[in-house]
C-alpha cells in the first residue's frame, strides 16, 4: 500500500514547478519595480497603488458590475429551463440536456463571432425590423451585446448545475409535501427551491468566475475601447508591456475572486441553515 | 408534476425558445459557410468556395494540425499522470492529502488569464522559448488536475482490500496497479480524458499567453483574424459542428439501444 502512496511524488514536483512557482513570480512582479530581471529587482508597492486612479477603479466597477448582471439573467433564464427539463420524460431529458451541451463543444471565440452577424447594423435581427419598418437599432459595440454574449456562453453551466440537483432530488419529498396539504407553490419555495440551492451556487461560480475574467467577448461584441478588467490586463502583458503593473491587477482581480466565492459559500452555508432551522419548526 | 395542458404549453414555449438561443448564431454561422460572397451578414448566394478556401490555407490546415496534435498528446499524458497521481493521493496521509489537492484546485478556482500570466511569466524568467512545446506543457498543467478530480471519486469507493488480496495472491504492486485498480476505475479515466480533451480543443486564453513563434491553434488564429474574418472559419466551425453532432449523437443512441436492449432482456 505504502509503495502506492508514492505515486503522488512525481506530481509533487511537476506541481511545484508549474503552479506553485508561476504563482509566486506574479506576487515577485506585483511587488517589484520595472525591470524584467529578476536579479536587479527592487520591492514597491506603487503597482498596487496605481490601481487606485479613478480610471482603473472604473474599469473594476465595470466588469462586476457586468458579472453580475449576467449571473443574475443566468439565474432568471436557467433555473425555469432547469426546472422544466428536469419534469419531463427520461428519454426527452437526455436529449434535451444533449441539446444544451452541444454549443459548449464549439469553439467559444467561434460562437462569440457569430453574433456579430446577427447582432450588427445590416445583421438579421435589424434585417427583420427593417422589413417591419422597425429600427435599426444599434445593438453591436453596447453593453446589451457584451451581456448576451456572456450569458450566451455561460448559461448552460448555470442550467446543468441546476438541472443536476433538480433530477437528482427525492421526488417523495414533493409527495409528501402535497400530501401534508402544500400547495405548488408551497412546495417549491419551501421543498424544492431550497434544496436546489447548492446546484444555484455551484452554478453562480461556474458563471461569476469566467465573466469577470473574460477579455475575449467584451473584445468582440464590445469593441476594442471595450476595457473589462480582463482587457486591462491583456492590454498590460500583450500591448503596453508593464508585466508589473499587470501582475498587480491579476493579484487584485484573483483576489476579489476568491473573496466572492468564500462569500457566496457562506450565504450557501447559511441558507441550508436557515433551511434546516425552518424544517425544525415543523415538526 | 407538469400534468395540466397550461403548464405542457409553457413547457414547450420555454423550451423552444432556449434552444433558438442556443442554436441561432450557429445556424447563421453554418448558412454563411456556404455564401458565395465574403460578407457574415448579407445573403449572395450558394457556393463552397470558402471550402475550397479553407483546405488551400496553409496557415488554417497547420492550426488545425497543431490543435488537434496538441490535444492528443496532452490529453494522453495528462490522463496517465492525472490517474496514477490520483491512485497515490487515495493512499496518502490525509495531510498530505490535503495539501496536494488544495494546490490542485489552483488552476481550477483562478481564473484562465491568471494561470497564463503564472506560465508566460516562468517560461519568461526561465527563458524557455515559446512555441509548440510550451504550448503542450501548459496544456499539460491546466487539464491534468481535472483528470485527478475525476479519478478520485471513483477510487473513494473501490474496495481497499482489492489491491492488497492482488498483492497477496503473488501479483507485483504494478500488477496490482495496471490489472486490478485502473480496470475498476476506467469510467473515471475516460471521462477524465474526455474533460482533458475538450479543454485542450477550445482553449484560448492559455494558448495565447504562452504561445510563440508563429504557432497558432484554431482559437488563436480566430482572434488574430478578428478584423479580416470571413467565411473559411464558418467553413471550418460547420465541419467541425458535424463531426461533434454525429459523435454526441452516436454515443448517445448507443447508450439508448442500449438501454432498450437491457430492458428486452429481462
Amino acid at each position: 500500500m505504502k509503495s502506492f502512496a508514492s505515486l503522488v511524488k512525481p506530481y509533487v514536483v511537476w506541481m511545484s514547478l508549474f503552479i506553485v512557482i508561476p504563482m509566486l513570480l506574479i506576487l515577485l512582479y506585483a511587488i517589484t519595480d520595472r525591470g524584467n530581471s529578476v536579479l536587479t529587482f527592487h520591492f514597491t508597492l506603487n503597482n498596487f497603488l496605481r490601481f487606485f486612479d479613478p480610471v482603473f477603479i472604473k474599469v473594476l466597477w465595470k466588469s462586476l458590475e457586468i458579472a453580475i448582471i449576467t449571473t443574475i439573467v443566468c439565474i432568471i433564464i436557467g433555473y425555469p429551463i432547469a426546472y422544466v427539463i428536469s419534469n419531463v420524460s427520461e428519454r426527452l431529458q437526455g436529449l434535451l440536456i444533449l441539446s444544451v451541451t452541444i454549443p459548449m463543444w464549439i469553439n467559444m471565440l467561434v460562437r462569440t463571432y457569430a453574433w456579430i452577424s446577427i447582432l450588427s447594423d445590416g445583421g438579421i435581427i435589424n434585417s427583420i425590423l427593417a422589413a417591419v419598418g422597425l429600427g435599426p437599432i444599434k445593438m453591436m459595440y453596447t453593453d446589451f451585446a457584451v451581456i448576451l454574449g456572456m450569458v450566451y456562453n455561460f448559461l448552460p453551466f448555470m442550467i446543468l448545475q441546476i438541472y443536476t440537483v433538480l433530477a437528482k432530488m427525492d421526488r417523495a419529498l414533493i409527495n409528501a409535501s402535497f400530501d401534508l396539504g402544500a400547495n405548488r407553490y408551497q412546495t417549491f419555495k419551501r421543498i424544492v427551491f431550497p434544496l436546489s440551492l447548492p446546484g444555484v451556487i455551484s452554478g453562480i461560480t461556474l458563471v461569476f468566475l469566467p465573466a469577470v475574467s473574460t477579455f475575449v467577448i467584451p473584445k468582440f461584441l464590445g469593441g476594442g475601447q471595450y476595457m473589462l478588467i480582463g482587457n486591462l490586463i491583456e492590454n498590460q502583458f500583450i500591448t503596453v508591456g508593464e508585466w508589473n503593473f499587470g501582475s498587480a491587477i491579476s493579484l487584485i482581480m484573483a483576489m476579489i475572486i476568491m473573496g466572492s466565492m468564500m462569500l457566496t459559500k457562506q450565504v450557501d452555508k447559511d441558507a441550508s441553515a436557515q433551511a434546516s432551522n425552518d424544517g425544525g419548526k415543523l415538526w | 408534476m407538469v400534468g395540466s395542458k397550461r403548464n405542457l404549453a409553457w413547457t414547450i414555449i420555454l423550451i423552444t425558445l432556449v434552444l433558438m438561443f442556443f442554436y441561432l448564431p450557429i445556424m447563421s454561422m453554418i448558412v454563411f459557410s456556404f455564401n458565395s460572397s465574403r460578407s457574415l451578414t448579407s445573403w449572395s448566394g450558394f457556393s463552397l468556395e470558402w471550402y475550397k478556401a479553407l483546405f488551400e490555407n496553409r496557415e488554417m490546415m497547420s492550426a488545425i494540425t497543431t490543435t488537434i496534435s496538441i490535444a492528443l498528446l496532452s490529453t494522453l499524458v495528462s490522463t496517465v499522470v492525472g490517474t496514477f497521481t490520483a491512485i497515490g493521493i487515495s493512499k496518502s496521509k490525509r495531510l498530505i492529502k490535503e495539501i496536494i489537492l488544495n494546490v490542485n484546485n489552483f488552476p481550477i478556482l483562478n481564473p484562465e488569464i491568471v494561470t497564463a500570466i503564472g506560465l508566460m511569466l516562468l517560461y519568461t524568467t526561465f527563458k524557455i522559448e515559446k512555441g509548440y512545446m510550451t504550448m503542450l506543457i501548459a496544456h499539460i498543467i491546466f487539464s491534468t488536475p481535472y483528470v485527478i478530480l475525476t479519478v478520485l471519486p471513483k477510487l473513494r469507493r473501490l474496495d481497499p482490500d482489492l489491491a492488497e488480496a492482488a498483492l497477496d495472491l503473488g501479483c507485483t504492486p504494478l500488477q496490482a496497479l495496471l490489472k486490478v485498480i485502473v480496470p475498476l476505475i476506467m469510467p473515471g479515466v475516460i471521462s477524465g480524458a474526455l474533460i482533458a480533451f475538450t479543454m485542450s480543443f477550445d482553449d484560448f486564453v492559455i494558448s495565447y499567453f504562452v504561445s510563440g513563434n508563429g504557432v497558432k491553434n484554431i482559437s488563436i488564429l480566430v482572434y488574430t483574424m478578428s478584423k479580416r474574418i470571413n467565411p473559411t472559419i464558418n467553413a471550418l466551425s460547420t465541419i467541425l459542428v458535424v463531426i461533434i453532432t454525429i459523435i454526441l449523437l452516436s454515443v448517445n443512441l448507443y447508450d439508448i439501444l442500449k438501454k432498450k436492449d437491457l430492458k428486452e432482456k429481462e
